[in-house]
């Protein structure tokens, strides 16, 4: 594509590999219960489980019938039942009710739960305190990654982010320590671990208990370091409009867990198609990273390309005809399907995004980002409630205000907080609470005037930039952690410069030019200086809870650089997007490494906020 | 065993033994010389600080705390002041004494907890001594100050200074003096030369003690014994003078004929004592004087301090650390030499017996004559618990459970609790916990302080085996120590899983209120079990916020009861409770809105029951969407009024209802009613989508300038955008009517407009 990629790209660790751990281990504990038994799985592990195991493999163990774990009364003629599920209260508290109802029935079965990827024992409490835990076996399945593509790994895990940040839950904590000890175990030790995030530092805490615990190996790292980071330490980015294609594809049409379906309007057929989204797509994989603007004219000219390759068979020889049908013509129909695919979801994106609406809500996301013409932003955003265009989408923009301008005006908040229950009902006032205890929305404090926050911004810096940044911030009308922090980090670069889309210079291309992710561009600066050094102000802003270790691998050799030193595990804890992946890649390829991914979950904009709402019954 | 009365030595009618408890693991330069150095009673931690070098006041000494057995607890250097006097507790807490009176309280593992002064007088006059004492009330700081007056706060958990009166006569330092506890009262003996004073709240009293030897002219020493009864004092004649501490009774006198000032004198006697007798040590030696002429004399190779326990005196020095104490009743029974004591019988016929010897019937039938087998038992069990080895330990119990056989109703109670108590401090002498406690000392300290200092220790696997092993009553054992431990956690690391179950436990172990305020002070275990609630158990979830009062909490939690509900009573009900909720929390904002809600859900009953639409539960918006798509526009509009709608709003939602049903003649009566506040562009675009560009074209005249643009576009206009745009001279506007144009088409239009877009570019 543009960008030219770097020649010796350090080649990946396998991690497949992770995968078939997983299938062994699940194996294994089907075995477990020798016999014919039912299988009950949670809904969200269904397709986890897939990428795993798929239904033959299940069966050759022995499952007779699979049902989906819907928390109603079963039916089901199987006497061993085995329940695969996540560590939850409501879903062990239902098993119990069935085994109860099976007691009073006089029905005798064999009951066993698989939690992964652990046990809690809030969960055994409840087998107890229900008095079914001598009925019931349990088993862990230690399924803690799943490598969705070759540089992306996933917990599966998106309640961790409720859980962790709204919650104050902090039992994922380990399952994230012990996803990292597992990638250490199969991958080898790190030579560095930076961090930032008060959750961050957890998991390192546990990460390294589990490291002292087990045996050390001596073996070659196939990391180089390691970057963990809150999601709260940046909720800018997740709460932008994905631009770059498969970002823009997961805000639409949402991607699970690796796989999207689209729906008849873009197959322009009858039916819906599942289709995977990884590198093995090759068409995918060269249009995953671009701005939208470019994905469509790329798109037709491959569609000539495949036109011309299809035409090579006019004036063909038989010989030669044969050879083209046994050597390509398999390759081109696959890519051909593809690329009608992906024509056509790019079609129905242009569809949607090139209209008016989404434009004016682009420029309004970039003027929040900027802090330029607050008070039409606050207009516009107003009608866009008003008008109840998108609840999720209103509440975003309500959020990206308040975070980059550092909390609403009383008046502002009350009227919008007002005019939103008006539009999407009283129940939200729990989502606004929730929002506020996470410092999504908030309302500024009165009496937090212009010098107060002054001198606040002021402490943060040292004496000889307290002159400069007053003067700057007396010709802003508002000052915030994330204005302050913006132009620190050049986060958005200067208006009304031309950003060539096509060829990216820095990461903003994945906000079309106008912002760079907070979260990415920490990570660049830690990694260039090996460290927070010089980056006390930023991290002061981000409410400290850095760190920097190096890991136990004995790297002083880190001079000759091996692949393995070029690789950069990020940790995203409490999900990550698909532009701050392909941010993280245009990285990489600027500055020759590459990054593997390992979040909690992907997430979005959607997403982050749907986890927020109070509304469920 | 034939060597256990080898460090036997014999005092008077009684033996005394000195029993090394550990090789210290410390490694100390220069033993414990120059050091100021406090070892707590009962086997605690010891504390060490080089002495300040008053030469080079900036360098930092280390001040180093240690087990008992001389393994590192922690280790700092000492920044602040100058200090007089280190001391513990009875909590495990180090108090260290500065010259200016300032105490600094440190835990055990070297954690800084606070500090606390000993008053202005202190810190004028400065500290001159002072001395550290324990008493039923707590832990005391006593000082003398350099105006030679004494300051005392007999509790330092709860500090009342109390300044003694003078003492007449004190020209400098007196020669010595020790804090006692009697009547309840915290009291200070002074001497002076060869007066004695008692100084207490009100009044400075002369005494003397009965039977002084009239050969001293002045009391150099003196020591309390550690329950407060007994004094002794040491002349400068070189007599010990031994009495009881209300000084009217005198015990015995010894003239240790040794005139030097001792370095420290410490009582040695033990409950059931057979004689009173105290320790004197001098550099290199060490004295155990009695009621007897004679003496025990030991030899001291290095710096040593003494400290003074229940039953005895632990003597610790640079590498190892010993008890000396008399030789208990029950162990100079069984094992003096050629003893005929039934206990010394039953061990010998076990012995026999396990010899498979036919003397063992000799030996038992010779107890069982006299019938004095149960008294054999009874001695070998009590022994075994005054024995440090376990072997000697076990020897003996193995002798007692042998000698019970041969009884019928021998309650099995004391040898049960004895092997138990044994195990448990077995576990706590080992050398990587170094609390060397003795049966006598654990008995009177009670498991529960024993637990306190394990967990202290942070020693909580063995603290929670000592409960279970002890069948401790969990409220005082295993859920104690779970707390602690549990609330220790979650600092240093993320293990929830151990606090998930230490609250759990918890939770069934105490009562609610005491389970709450635990929860209360602990953020991460309340966050769980609040998880734990919503599940579980949501009126739990609700004590608990009315626990703390949290009303803004409890509002949020009626809010969402309510819509759970399906009865509208009950649902109204609820956010009734949350209003209350709110309005305590001084959430005007919130309780304002659920009280419209209330509102709301009756206004919507009453339209339902009425006109048969549904309507309850909707937001105020889609219920207004609703009675204007079904043309109950007045009820539409009191809702407007009603609720403060802005104008806005309900502009939008009559121009979305009115485009709807396509009702243009009534959009256009709504468009001329009044000005839009929403402008006039919303009514072409309504009508574009509802693809009436007709009715658009209608509205295009009445969009304001800024919008023309985009409403020429809107229905099509190419040609009015253009002009428009050049009108506006807007570079950006002109841009996107350009791109409006085909060139094939407007080529005339594309023209103009690319030459108005140089002009305006010019500028």
């Amino acid at each position: 594509m543009a960008h030219t990629e770097w020649r010796d790209a350090p080649e990946l660790p396998d991690f497949s590999l992770l995968k078939r751990l997983a299938r062994d281990q699940l194996i294994f504990l089907l075995e477990q219960l020798p016999g014919k038994k039912d299988l009950f799985i949670d809904a969200d592990l269904m397709s986890p489980l897939d990428r795993i195991a798929n239904v033959t493999i299940l069966k050759q163990h022995e499952v007779d019938k699979l049902y989906k774990v819907e928390l109603k009364p079963i039916v089901s003629s199987s006497d061993q039942l085995c329940f695969l599920i996540r560590p939850r209260i409501q879903t062990v508290k239902w098993i119990s009710d069935l085994v109860n109802a099976d007691k009073v029935a006089g029905r005798f079965r064999r009951y066993k739960i698989i939690f992964t990827p652990q046990k809690f024992y809030a969960c055994e409490t409840v087998l107890e305190e229900q008095g079914v835990y001598g009925d019931v076996t349990t088993d862990e399945w230690n399924f803690y990654i799943l490598p969705l593509d070759d540089d992306i790994l996933s917990l599966e895990l998106p309640e961790f982010f409720r859980d962790n940040f709204l919650e104050g839950d902090q039992r994922w904590v380990t399952t994230a320590g012990s996803a990292l000890h597992l990638l250490q175990s199969v991958y080898g030790s790190f030579s560095k671990v930076y961090g930032i995030g008060r959750c961050a530092k957890m998991v390192y805490e546990s990460w390294r208990e589990l490291m002292e615990e087990g045996e050390q190996r001596t073996r070659q790292p196939e990391f180089a370091k390691v970057f963990l980071v809150d999601r709260d330490v940046d909720f800018v980015t997740p709460l932008c409009s994905q631009v770059v294609y498969e970002g823009l594809v997961d805000d639409l049409f949402r991607i699970k867990c690796g796989t999207v379906e689209l729906g008849p309007d873009v197959t322009s057929s009858d039916k819906s198609i599942k289709v995977m989204l990884n590198s093995q797509d090759k068409v995918f994989s060269e249009i995953r990273n671009e701005h939208f603007s470019n994905v469509f004219g790329f798109l037709s000219q491959k569609a000539k390309n495949l036109q011309t390759a299809y035409d090579k068979r006019r004036g063909m020889d038989i010989q030669q005809m044969k050879a083209f049908v046994s050597d390509e013509l398999k390759g081109l129909k696959q890519e051909h399907r593809l690329l009608s695919l992906h024509i056509g979801a790019s079609e129905s994106m242009m569809k949607k995004k090139t209209k008016q609406d989404f434009q004016e809500l682009l420029k309004t996301e970039h003027s929040l980002l900027e802090g330029f013409e607050i008070r039409e932003c606050i207009t516009y955003i107003e009608e866009h409630i008003n008008r109840q265009v998108s609840m999720i989408d209103s509440l975003r923009l309500l959020c990206l205000l308040s975070i980059t301008e550092n909390g609403l005006l009383s008046k502002d908040y009350r009227s919008l907080k007002a005019q939103y229950l008006q539009s999407y009902g009283i129940k939200h006032l729990l989502t606004f609470a929730n929002l506020r205890q996470l410092g999504l929305l908030e309302e500024q404090q009165a009496g937090e005037t212009l010098t107060v926050m002054e001198s606040k911004v002021g402490k943060l810096v040292n004496d000889k930039t307290v002159g400069k940044l007053t003067d700057a911030f007396s010709s802003l009308a508002k000052k915030s952690n994330f204005r302050a922090l913006s132009k620190r980090l050049a986060l958005v670069p200067k208006s009304g410069e031309e950003y060539d889309l096509r060829v990216p210079r820095d990461m903003a291309y994945v906000f079309s030019g106008a912002y760079i992710p907070l979260s990415c561009k920490l990570i660049e600066q830690v990694l260039e200086r090996d460290g927070w050094t010089g980056l006390e102000e930023v991290t002061r802003m981000l409410n400290g809870q850095e760190f920097a270790v190096t890991g136990g691998s004995s790297s002083s050799e880190a001079r000759n650089k091996t692949d393995a030193q070029r690789i950069v595990l990020v940790m995203f804890l409490g999900g990550c997007t698909f532009s701050e992946i392909s941010a993280l890649r245009f990285l990489g390829k600027e500055r020759g490494c590459r990054f593997v991914v390992v979040t909690t979950a992907i997430t979005n904009s959607a997403r982050l906020l749907e986890a927020l709402l109070d509304n469920h019954a | 065993m034939a060597f256990v009365t080898a460090n036997w030595n014999p005092l008077g009618d009684a033996f005394y033994r000195k029993i090394e408890l550990y090789e210290m693991g410390w490694n100390l330069k220069d033993g414990l010389r120059d050091c100021l150095v406090a070892a707590a009673p009962y086997g605690g931690p010891i504390a060490l600080l080089k002495a300040h070098n008053r030469c080079s006041p900036s360098a930092r000494p280390q001040l180093e705390i240690f087990s008992s057995s001389g393994l590192p607890l922690a280790s700092f250097p000492w920044k602040s002041g100058v200090v007089k006097q280190l001391g513990w507790t009875v909590s495990d807490d180090l108090l260290c004494v500065q010259e200016d009176g300032t105490v600094l309280v440190y835990d055990l593992l070297g954690g800084f907890k606070r500090h606390f002064s000993m008053g202005n007088e202190v810190s004028q006059s400065q500290v001159l001594e002072t001395k550290i004492f324990h008493s039923p009330y707590g832990t005391g700081v006593a000082i003398l100050t350099g105006a030679l007056r004494f300051t005392l706060a007999t509790n330092i958990d709860d500090i009342k200074l109390r300044r003694l009166p003078e003492v007449p006569g004190l020209q400098g330092a007196p020669s010595c003096w020790a804090v006692l506890t009697q009547d309840r009262q915290s009291k200070v003996l002074v001497a002076n030369g060869s007066h004695l004073f008692v100084l207490d709240n009100t009044a400075c009293t002369p005494v003397t003690p009965p039977g002084l030897s009239p050969q001293a002219s002045s009391i150099v020493h003196m020591c309390v014994s550690f329950s407060y009864k007994y004094l002794a004092l040491l002349t400068d004649s070189g007599h010990v003078w031994m009495g009881t501490s209300n000084l009217k009774e005198k015990l015995s006198e010894v003239d240790t004929k040794i005139k030097a000032p001792p370095k420290q004198m410490a009582w040695c006697r033990r409950p059931k004592s057979q004689q009173p007798s105290a320790v004197v040590m001098w550099d290199g030696l060490l004295l155990v004087v009695g009621e007897c002429k004679e003496t025990i004399q030991y030899h001291l190779d290095d710096d040593s301090i003494l400290v003074p326990e229940l039953d005895g005196v632990r003597i610790i020095s640079g590498t190892h650390h010993e008890l000396l104490q008399e030789v208990p009743g029950a162990c100079e029974e069984i094992f003096k030499i050629a003893s005929m004591a039934p206990g010394a019988l039953l061990l010998e016929a076990h012995k026999e017996y396990e010899k498979e010897s036919q003397k063992a019937d000799e030996y038992l039938r010779e107890i069982k004559e006299q019938s004095l087998l149960s008294e054999a038992v009874r001695q070998c069990v009590e022994a075994a618990g005054h024995e440090h080895e376990p072997e000697t330990q076990k020897t003996l119990l193995r002798a007692a459970s042998f000698g019970k056989c041969f009884l019928s109703n021998f309650p099995p109670e004391q040898f049960v609790s004895m092997c138990r108590d044994l195990r448990v401090l077995n576990a706590v002498r080992d050398y990587t916990v170094g609390i060397p406690l003795s049966h006598t000392q654990f008995k009177q300290m009670t498991i529960q302080v024993l637990i306190d200092r394990l967990v202290y220790r942070k020693l909580y696997p063995l603290a929670i085996e000592v409960c279970r092993y002890l069948k401790t009553p969990e409220y005082q054992g295993v859920s104690r120590v779970l707390k602690y431990w549990a609330c220790y956690k979650p600092y240093c690391m993320p293990s929830c899983m151990l606090v998930y179950t230490v609250v759990m436990y918890l939770k069934n172990e105490l009562n609610r209120g005491d389970f709450f305020m635990m929860l209360r002070n602990q953020p991460v275990a309340l966050s769980l079990y609040k998880q734990f609630c919503k599940h579980q158990e949501q009126d739990t979830l609700k004590d608990l916020f009315n626990q703390d009062d949290d009303h803004e909490e409890l509002g949020n939690f009626y809010v969402k009861a309510s819509y759970k509900e399906q009865r509208l009573e009950a649902r109204i009900a609820h956010l009734q409770s949350a209003v209350d909720e709110y309005y305590k929390a001084k959430n005007e904002f919130s309780a304002k809105t659920t009280e419209d809600e209330m509102r709301l859900l009756r206004f919507q009953r009453k339209l339902e029951e009425e006109k048969g639409e549904q309507l309850v539960g909707f937001s105020l918006h889609d219920t207004m969407t609703t009675l204007l798509s079904v043309g109950l526009h007045k009820h539409a509009e009191q809702l407007y009024k009603d609720f403060r709608v802005p104008d806005k709003r309900f502009w939008w939602l009559r121009l979305k209802a009115l485009a709807e049903k396509e009702d243009w003649e009534e959009l256009e009566k709504f468009s001329k009613s009044k000005k839009s506040p929403i402008g006039y562009l919303p009514f072409v675009e309504v009508c574009i989508k509802h693809h009436n560009k007709y009715e658009a074209r209608k509205y295009v005249s009445k969009v304001t300038l800024e919008q023309k643009v985009k409403a020429h576009l809107a229905v099509g206009d190419v040609e009015g955008a253009a002009e428009a745009a050049i009108e506006r001279r807007n570079e950006s506007e002109i841009g996107t009517v350009l791109s409006r144009c085909s060139a094939t088409t407007d080529h005339l239009l594309v023209e103009r407009l690319n030459r108005a877009k140089a002009t305006v570019a010019k500028k």
